[in-house]
């Protein structure tokens, strides 16, 4: 496979682990802000390998992980309220609210369907003329693009029983958040690849000044993996902080001018609760006034309910980097991915299910 | 028949029963042992123990690229026969369908099943019907029982590995699964995605004349994939297991579309593949045989039996670090990004 392949070429990637251990002169803390990166150093059994001291800990980049337990409540909520059918993405279906999930949720009879694109569910809306279908948008600046287009798209094709419930957040505001927080000792950041391309490498600029934090921008295959832990070690170890980017093939400097465009066009920034974090200013998106038809909130009048973070569960902690998930009384014990508890233990790209499925550091 | 789509007369037992039974499934299933319409089959005697084994088949869509339901059923419960060394003899085969059904998809899926019955061997020896309401189920249901016999001698089950044994796949992995996800799905992908369903019964046959018992343990890494069957089999035999993930085979197409919906080809369905443990002083003669049959020219060892922690299959990397394989939780979810 083009462009893959090239990347997890071992014979490659063996001489990048040599120079990452060299490159590795004092203990370091780093921060891989993206699901999908704890995914794939999972499966490239990269951190079996690290050098020793190198320590990587695991930020707030799962979309499903970071969504509050009140919009799931609010989403579960919605998905029984009759005449509604909710369409999502996979991953959310299992996560736990405070009471059950979307799983229990279809189980009792709620119209949930899976599908793998917005304009899936906007199809499912004309498919549907009596349904009033919600599409429940979680996820960050990568999936924003695709759900803006299917809103213009609904408004073009005249499909008025199509919504989307945003809960959308934006990757900068959250990073600033944590930063802030004295007790998150950290070195550097492995910025997220599928974010950056739409939001580009300059967005981590301010972190750099502010800060003084290496910040590479990686893909992830392996080669980008090793490529961009060494780029950080390098920086740290000669105390010159910068942004990098060892992703050219799909991120620029500026990002995607077009996807940022289209995104202003339909959402505006709003106050955001994060799962674990709290509410951070401007660092979720909502709907603009000008397509407030299409937004569900407003057509079913949502109030968010109280919602409770299960007990004992750590994921607050651990989506901070200041717990890992074995430290967590109820990590494989009550909070299992067969009977997930806690949201870290249910995404694919969570966390806990990371650790779980592939055996820990 | 007049209708066109099925009705609840069909499973009634009276004459549109007797209509369906007559012009439809004799028409493509009839053999000395079922064509009497007796409440039971009687069979032979036969030396050897006995096998037997069940399952359902609930799949959608129900026609999909390289199979169907039908084609599904016999070659399921042939291969859970196969798995345990047995020689399939014969197989039940129960429909519920849900009233409204075409007539039409289901004259091709019967026809599909007489295919599949005929070329592997192995009759349809009895059969019964029944049709649900509409809504009540989801166009047709199919269970297939089979009875094989297993020699005397031979003891095939997933309790005998031992350490320095080598794992061998028969082929590639998660073409079933990524087949029916991408269909279900509605997603069009370039390229060639095809379900692997097939028999393996007969390569199994001279795996088991040729190795004997050197051949330790055979499972069919069905629904759960590679990853869960191989989880159970170091479960029962107490052991580890340790893959090399350059060795893992898995076509072009299915790695490409596994790459775009984050989907692991070791937990996707297969339905024509099996997982031979095997001692390691006969691996070659094994994979001979298999590479001379149509079914397994594609095998290859992909890991090994070890001493360690019961029950845990590890997977080392191309770059040398190594991780946990562990089996399937719930269904395989695509993901957000």
């Amino acid at each position: 496979m083009k462009y893959v392949d090239e990347f997890r070429d071992s014979a490659l990637a063996r001489p990048l682990l040599a120079e990452l251990k060299k490159s590795c002169t004092r203990p370091l803390r780093v921060m891989e802000v993206c699901g999908s990166h704890t995914m794939a150093i999972f499966r490239n059994g990269i951190r079996s390998i690290l050098p020793e001291g190198f320590e990587l800990i695991s930020g707030p980049g799962c979309p499903v992980c970071v969504t509050s337990a009140s919009h799931m409540d609010a989403f579960i909520a919605m998905a029984d309220q009759p005449g509604v059918r909710v369409a999502i993405f996979g991953d959310l279906f299992r996560v736990p609210g405070s009471t059950g999930s979307l799983a229990n949720a279809s189980s009792r009879g709620a119209k949930v369907d899976i599908v793998y694109s917005p304009m899936d569910a906007l199809d499912l809306a004309a498919a549907n003329p009596r349904d009033l279908v919600v599409f429940l948008g979680v996820g960050f600046e990568t999936t924003t693009p695709g759900i803006a287009a299917t809103i213009k798209a609904a408004k073009l094709r005249k499909i008025t029983n199509f919504t989307v419930f945003s809960t959308h957040k934006v990757m900068p505001p959250p990073l600033t958040a944590l930063l802030d927080d004295p007790e998150l000792r950290i070195d550097g950041l492995l910025c997220p690849g599928h974010v950056s391309s739409i939001i580009g490498a300059g967005a981590y600029q301010v972190l750099v000044d502010k800060y003084r934090l290496a910040c590479v921008v990686a893909g992830f295959e392996t080669v980008d993996l090793l490529n961009g832990l060494i780029l950080l070690a390098r920086q740290v170890a000669n105390g010159a902080p910068a942004v990098e980017n060892t992703y050219p093939r799909a991120v620029s400097w500026e990002g995607n001018p077009r996807a940022l465009k289209m995104v202003a066009e339909i959402f505006e920034p709003v106050d955001m609760e994060w799962r674990g974090l709290g509410v951070i200013p401007e660092s979720g998106l909502r709907i603009r006034p000008d397509y407030s038809e299409f937004d569900a909130e407003k057509r079913l009048d949502v109030v968010l309910p109280e919602a409770e973070e299960a007990k004992g569960c750590r994921c607050g902690e651990i989506l901070k980097g200041k717990s890992s998930p074995p430290e967590c009384p109820l990590f494989n014990t009550r909070c299992t991915p067969a009977n997930p508890i806690g949201p870290c233990m249910v995404s694919s790209e969570g966390t806990c299910a990371a650790y779980q499925k592939y055996g820990g550091a | 028949m007049s209708e066109k789509t099925i009705l609840l007369d069909h499973g009634s037992g009276g004459t549109a029963s007797q209509d369906l039974i007559g012009n439809l499934f004799l028409k493509y299933l009839d053999n000395a042992i079922l064509h009497g319409l007796e409440d039971s089959a009687i069979l032979e005697n036969q030396p050897g123990r006995l096998a037997f084994s069940t399952d359902s088949y609930v799949v959608d869509p129900i026609f999909f690229p390289g199979g169907d339901i039908g084609k599904l059923a016999v070659h399921g419960t042939i291969n859970d026969l196969a798995m345990r060394g047995a020689r399939p003899l014969c197989l039940s085969l129960g429909l519920i369908l849900e009233e409204g059904f075409a007539l039409a998809d289901l004259e091709k899926i019967i026809a599909s099943i007489a295919e599949a019955s005929k070329s592997s061997g192995v009759p349809i020896v009895t059969g019964d019907t029944k049709v649900v309401p509409k809504g009540k189920g989801d166009k047709i249901f199919i269970n297939t029982s089979g009875i094989g016999i297993v020699d005397e001698n031979l003891d095939i089950s997933s309790t005998r590995g031992r350490p320095g044994d080598n794992v061998i796949l028969s082929g590639t992995m998660g073409d079933h699964g990524i087949t029916i996800m991408t269909r279900r799905a509605g997603i069009s992908l370039q390229g060639r995605l095809e379900s692997d369903t097939m028999a393996l019964h007969t390569m199994v046959a001279k795996l088991v004349a040729e190795v004997g018992d050197g051949v330790h343990t055979m499972r069919d890494p069905t629904r759960g994939g590679v990853a869960t069957s191989l989880n159970e089999i170091a479960a029962s035999c107490k052991l580890s297991i340790e893959l090399k993930e350059e060795d893992l085979p898995v076509t072009p197409e299915v790695r490409t579309a596994c790459e775009i919906l984050g989907l692991e080809p070791l937990y996707l369905a297969n339905e024509g593949k099996c997982l031979v443990i095997v001692s390691a002083e006969q691996t070659q003669q094994a994979l001979a045989v298999m590479h001379g049959c149509r079914e397994g020219a594609q095998a290859q060892v992909i890991g090994r039996l070890i001493e360690g922690p019961p029950g845990r299959v590890v997977i080392n990397t191309p770059i040398g670090g190594s991780r946990i394989v562990t089996p399937l939780h719930g269904e395989p979810l695509p993901r957000i990004c």
